[in-house]
């Protein structure tokens, strides 16, 4: 097809410059780096072709727009705004000229972006994802998608540019829709490119385009479009695919910049994680997830990458001391504020003409019954319990815990030879070490944080019991999270939260063996967590059982156990209808 | 996909025909470097610049450059320097305030001084700039939307210099003075904020000014043009030297004896309140020179012994330079008509 392409083309140079009889002595004088340099945008072109999505609404009517894939089963990458328009249920057309039927996944309304599942094939081609942090201005950049939905046939529209600006902030528009730390490009982003991929040189997708500063000329490509960052979405990738709606974070301090360059904690919230690590009004703001704060678009821009509750180094300093402390993010919005319909939704300065407003909620259709789910904080909650299945399946080989629901007994020593004594049950929580004993009692009693300075270990090791012998059963609110740095530092975990009255806590599994690796229970808002973490499995009498752990609170460790021996005893039959109905 | 390719052959074609094979993509694309580098070196030298504005359309941001390590500031001349001092934010973010040193409202251009004293900051030599032929690549550096703050580098377009012409332009009911060559661009590089901003080659070197927003006079469409910075550097040098002494603000007196006013004919004008008064006559004193002249209130004087009076100023200016005895035509324009009258420049009262 290459060389059949190259002859056509080369016939058809021929044509123009005899016809415009201008240029005649020059055609075969061309450089051959400026052919180079085409064929290569050609051969781009080509590769990354195929996985542009050009989004319609179901029922034809209302909006469209673009988007990409990014997995083989049928994940696609678009904007909110497109998604929002058209409806939870889309046509999906690819460039063989196919119509794909599409589900909503998860939406980002705060970032603008939202994924979907393409159905009917587990082999879609698939863009490669980039690193969008490696772009510079005045590097070459493509955009593709279906601007004023031309392509009828869904072949992309492709338009060629240059990198105008890295690192840019555009204001939200209302609440939401906030660009941050976003690529600016002068590639035409025109209405119903929205959605779509922003390639670099080497054809790696390093963003969604999603806006553009239109003023007085109307709303078409003005020079200024802007792409939100792929590295910003693949932070968010895990809790798209909760099947939520997802929000972004704040530190909960504001800042300043001062004369000097240096920006400043200018207030900070009593009950956030960065007052309790000891962040102060005053305080300079050194760097923020590894990256230094120069200006206060600067910490925005780091900040709005970051999905709420992700936990990220912190560095300031007060007087001549500098200090690193990790917080975990609290949420931007208020849920009623990002649910869509529970308020009056903004309009987005970049909101497509051909995107309408979302036809009317229908019945669900038929081919999309068993993938779909409605439920209040998520776009299909249906995603949120295939993630819940795959992650506590890996439990299973740990043994029949559902049926060890009496009393646990749990024994061993910590790093100095110290022996500690477990007992966990349904009433109380008993914990004997070093020459104390400590009781918390479940039966309605108010609930501690003992022992002293561990957040709350008693309540935590109850909160594990149950979570191991039921699941998510006995919690009021129990679902898959997303992913996250184990830590703030580690690798990517997948995460699973529960709640049960205050309590709150998050399991983490190993995402992509799914080991799990530990959890953090937070027994009221307000108080630091009791984390603890797992390792080195063992073999106990047939089932498995961490032998390691080590505990920590308020950002030390402070204590590293081994576990000699356990005894998890039987318990009234459970209701096993629940338990077993939550397995894959 | 034989289309899709094919189809964006010929829009490369086009592109490369205008170019008139002379792209210089191909160092672009062959030397990534050396541009990185010569657009970290540009944007090293530019900065954005916050004024007078902020009511609707009327933007309160413009860009500009640096033409001395002491702070000079080459601009375009707009409502933005309308006020007696602007911020300036040097490219590291530092933040300064500048005064307006000299304008010359024909070419549009203003020159800036930061006020602080003892600066050694990175400039571009005015006088080492280039010109380029149409079909030429080139890069636009702007601060269009106000897209950047602090130390954020500046936007930058990609285009090709589609012409290179006479600019025949308007700002909303109002002919632009300009008349001048001007750069025709590709890309849409004349936004909010981003006159005053720079075109360079893919080479970085320095070719033109980006001018304010303005339409063409024929179709109404929105104009990319910049101005050569040959047209611009005699007159930024003569503003940064203090040779320069614009008609507009040269002050009455000095070089000007004033020697007769408009009432010395018995005249009085309109009120001179903006920039540019028209010199409409408002009142006409009886038994003065003006009546018998014929003159009416409502006229308005153009020409003052073949010289064109563009405002009330500049009839002053005219006026002060009459003696005794000259032969004085005055050309007046009343009801879409023109007419001339004549006279002697009567011998003052207060000299007898």
């Amino acid at each position: 097809m290459n060389s059949r392409t190259h002859r056509i083309t080369n016939l058809h140079l021929v044509a123009v410059i005899v016809w415009s009889g201008l240029f005649a002595n020059n055609v075969f004088a061309i450089d051959p780096a400026v052919v180079e340099a085409q064929q290569r945008r050609v051969a781009v072109v080509n590769e990354v072709s195929p996985t542009v999505v050009a989004i319609f609404s179901a029922s034809g009517e209302g909006g469209g727009g673009s988007g990409v894939l990014i997995s083989a089963d049928g994940y696609v990458l678009s904007n909110y705004h497109v998604t929002s328009g058209a409806g939870n249920f889309m046509k999906c057309g690819l460039n063989d000229g196919k119509l794909y039927d599409a589900v909503i996944v998860g939406i980002d309304p705060t970032g603008d972006v939202a994924l979907l599942k393409m159905l009917g094939r587990d082999d879609f081609p698939v863009a490669k994802v980039g690193d969008s942090d490696a772009l510079h201005s005045g590097d070459w950049v493509y955009a593709m998608g279906n601007p004023f939905l031309l392509a009828t046939d869904f072949k992309p529209t492709v338009t060629y540019g240059i990198v105008s600006g890295v690192h840019r902030y555009q204001y939200p528009a209302g609440t939401i829709l906030e660009y941050t730390d976003c690529i600016q490009t002068d590639s035409s982003i025109n209405p119903g490119n929205s959605g779509g991929p922003l390639f670099n040189d080497a054809g790696e997708l390093v963003g969604i385009n999603g806006r553009g500063s239109f003023e007085k000329r109307g709303r078409v490509n003005s020079g200024a479009g802007y792409a939100i960052s792929i590295n910003q979405i693949m932070n968010f990738l895990g809790h798209l695919k909760s099947g939520r709606i997802v929000d972004h974070a704040t530190l909960g301090a504001t800042v300043a910049s001062v004369s000097d360059g240096s920006v400043v904690v200018e207030s900070i919230l009593e009950e956030s994680a960065a007052h309790r690590r000891g962040l102060r009004e005053g305080d300079e703001i050194v760097s923020f997830a590894g990256r230094p704060i120069r200006s206060v678009n600067q910490y925005k821009n780091i900040l709005g990458i970051y999905p709420k509750g992700w936990r990220l180094p912190l560095e300031y300093r007060r007087n001549q001391d500098k200090k690193t402390i990790q917080v975990r993010l609290r949420g931007l919005h208020a849920q009623s504020e990002i649910i869509p319909g529970q308020k009056k939704k903004p309009q987005p300065p970049g909101k497509e003409g051909a995107e309408k407003k979302a036809p009317k909620e229908s019945e669900i259709p038929a081919q999309f019954a068993k993938i779909y789910e409605k439920k209040t904080g998520f776009a299909n909650y249906h995603f949120n319990q295939q993630e819940q299945n795959r992650i506590l399946g890996s439990l299973n080989h740990w043994g029949d815990y559902a049926s060890r629901n009496g009393l646990w007994k749990v024994s061993g020593k910590d790093q100095k030879g110290n022996p500690f004594k477990i007992e966990l049950s349904n009433e109380q929580s008993t914990l004997s070490y070093g020459g104390k004993v400590w009781k918390q009692s479940f039966d309605g009693t108010e609930l501690t944080i003992d022992p002293p300075n561990t957040g709350g270990l008693l309540v935590a090791l109850h909160h594990l019991r149950l979570f191991m012998t039921h699941h998510g059963f006995l919690f009021s609110e129990f679902m898959y999270l997303g992913t996250e740095p184990l830590d703030g530092l580690g690798n990517r975990v997948d995460v699973l939260t529960s709640e049960l009255t205050s309590v709150q806590s998050r399991w983490y599994f190993n995402d992509e063996d799914q080991t799990f690796l530990g959890f953090d229970t937070q027994v009221k808002a307000g108080t630091d967590e009791a984390e603890i973490r797992f390792s080195k499995l063992k073999d106990f009498e047939g089932l498995k059982f961490p032998s390691h752990w080590v505990i920590s609170s308020g950002g030390s460790q402070r204590v590293e156990w081994m576990i000699e021996s356990i005894e998890l005893s039987p318990g009234p039959k459970p209701t096993g209808k629940q338990v077993t109905s939550r397995q894959p | 996909m034989i289309w899709v390719s094919l189809h964006l052959f010929r829009k490369t074609l086009c592109c490369m025909i205008a170019g008139g094979m002379s792209l210089s993509c191909v160092s672009t694309v062959a030397n990534a470097d050396d541009s990185q580098a010569a657009v970290r070196s540009i944007q090293s030298r530019m900065v954005k610049i916050f004024g007078a504005g902020g009511l609707r359309n009327l933007y309160s941001y413009s860009t500009g450059f640096l033409a001395s390590p002491d702070g000079h500031i080459v601009t375009v001349w707009s409502h933005v320097l309308d006020q007696d001092r602007v911020t300036v934010i040097l490219a590291n973010g530092r933040k300064e305030t500048a005064v307006v040193l000299g304008a010359e409202p024909q070419l549009d251009l203003a020159v800036l001084k930061i006020e602080r004293e003892g600066l050694q900051l990175p400039y571009f030599d005015i006088e080492n700039h280039t010109s380029a032929a149409p079909g030429t690549r080139v890069l636009a550096f702007s601060n269009m939307f106000k897209v950047a703050t602090g130390d954020e580098p500046l936007s930058i377009l990609h285009g090709v210099i589609a012409a290179k012409t006479k600019l025949t332009a308007r700002r909303g009911a109002y002919e632009v003075p300009y008349d001048g060559p001007v750069y025709i661009i590709d890309a849409i590089t004349n936004n909010p904020g981003a006159g005053g901003g720079l075109v360079t080659n893919t080479r970085g070197e320095l070719l033109a000014m980006i001018g304010k927003e303005l339409r063409n006079n024929e179709s109404n469409t929105w104009i990319n043009y910049a101005m050569p910075m040959s047209e611009l550097t005699p007159v930024i040098k003569q503003i940064m030297t203090g040779d320069y002494v614009s008609q507009e603000t040269k002050p009455d007196g000095e070089d000007n004896p004033l020697r007769y006013q408009p009432l010395d004919f018995g005249l009085l004008m309109i009120a001179d309140v903006v920039f540019r008064t028209p010199a409409f006559i408002e009142v006409v004193d009886a038994d003065s020179l003006a009546e018998k002249l014929k003159l009416k209130p409502g006229d308005l004087i153009l020409f003052v012994n073949d010289n064109l009076v563009q405002s009330c100023r500049e009839l002053r200016q005219e006026f002060g330079r009459l003696e005794a005895g000259d032969d004085l035509s005055l050309t007046i324009r009343r009801d879409n008509k023109l007419m001339t009258v004549d006279a002697l420049v009567p011998r003052k009262v207060d000299e007898d």
